[in-house]
């Protein structure tokens, strides 16, 4: 099993269907396991934040969601969680792959990158970077079931040392 | 298209909000957007299916569209201004591809952002909503000429033939009520009023 296989095995045993997503490089194959599975409700949003009041509004209504974005996505969405997320007491889980980190090429993504982190922490939004597989599924399911239970978000950082980054950031990193 | 647009009789908010929550008959679920729509929405008479956004400024309609997601033999309708659909008019996009046929898009269009003293929004301009839905995809999207129209348009099922965009030039007046700041309540009898609640029993 992959870590994009093991990850969405783990939202599925959950029952969270719907993902609200903005595409990235690293994400590229949950995108293709959600989208290749009528399990899953694929939303396609334009933006993070539109991504994270899909979710709201489907959770009120009965079906779990998880919101996928990139750093610089995760960035956008300070006042959705501010204002929305936090509270109205939504359990929205998220999935971020990090950028800006372990071979990042673009400046724009290692500054905003800064912002992670301080930000989750600032809100008090319970936060878990994912870099071994092997604890994948003891994280992940049993933060899911703390956030349902408590009401609270969820932020899961899938880093490079368990993605392997940004697949294009190799080419563009010889100087 | 802005030849439709400047057609229109200049309709008042609180008035059509009174008209729409008359008209619903199937414990439809609405979003009163920030502001003066959610406002209007509870000064029109609190529903166990209403929703009332107190921030997020823009995710009025996502929202909508969430609900109208997971429970497609609802009803669903987003009651959001211009200005807070020109903040995230990338929805409209992800709606109409989707093409939930349950979701019905309420535009309150009155040039302004009202409730921070009136500034010029650009719809007061070149920029047209029913235009931009229209070019986002969402085929039935249009303009409400007058309040017979309105009611017409409103004479019809709210879960299916959508999703449809209905865009209304309003005047400039203030919301009426003032939805009570308590959004774990709202949210809470949110659930309830659509069957998804889990504090049973400690609700009468």
């Amino acid at each position: 099993m992959t870590w994009s296989d093991t990850l969405l095995r783990i939202l599925k045993d959950n029952d969270i269907r719907l993902i609200a997503y903005v595409p990235d490089n690293v994400l590229t194959p949950l995108i293709a396991g959600v989208s290749a599975d009528n399990y899953f409700l694929p939303v396609n949003a334009t933006r993070e934040d539109e991504a994270i009041g899909t979710a709201t509004g489907a959770y009120m209504a009965g079906l779990r969601g998880a919101v996928m974005m990139q750093t610089s996505g995760f960035a956008l969405i300070a006042n959705a969680l501010a204002s929305l997320v936090l509270p109205y007491q939504i359990p929205t889980v998220m999935v971020i792959s990090e950028r800006g980190t372990m071979g990042e090429f673009n400046i724009g993504q290692a500054l905003v990158a800064r912002t992670m982190r301080p930000v989750l922490d600032t809100l008090g939004i319970v936060h878990h970077t994912l870099s071994d597989e092997a604890n994948m599924q003891f994280i992940v399911d049993s933060s899911i079931k703390q956030a349902y239970a408590t009401q609270a978000p969820v932020a899961f950082i899938l880093s490079p040392l368990l993605t392997g980054g940004n697949p294009a950031a190799k080419a563009k990193l010889k100087i | 298209m802005n030849d439709e647009r400047n057609a229109v009789k200049t309709l008042n908010r609180s008035a059509l909000t009174e008209l729409l929550v008359r008209r619903l008959r199937h414990d439809e679920a609405v979003i009163g957007g920030i502001g003066n729509s959610n406002f209007d929405l509870f000064a029109a008479g609190h529903r166990p299916q209403n929703f009332y956004m107190l921030g997020s400024m823009g995710l009025a309609c996502p929202i909508a569209l969430g609900v109208a997601l997971a429970q497609p033999e609802r009803g669903v309708i987003a009651l959001e201004g211009d200005g807070s659909i020109l903040m995230g008019l990338g929805c409209l996009a992800t709606i109409a591809n989707l093409k939930p046929r349950n979701l019905t898009l309420i535009i309150w269009d009155n040039g302004i952002y009202q409730i921070t003293g009136k500034q010029r929004a650009a719809t007061a301009g070149a920029s047209d909503i029913v235009a931009i839905a229209r070019g986002a995809g969402i085929n039935h999207s249009a303009w409400v000429r007058d309040e017979q129209h309105f009611e017409k348009l409103l004479d019809r099922r709210f879960d299916d033939g959508g999703p449809v965009l209905l865009a209304v030039k309003v005047d400039d007046q203030p919301g009426k009520g003032q939805t009570p700041r308590d959004p774990t309540l709202i949210r809470s009898r949110f659930m309830k009023g659509l069957g998804t609640g889990r504090s049973a029993g400690l609700e009468i």
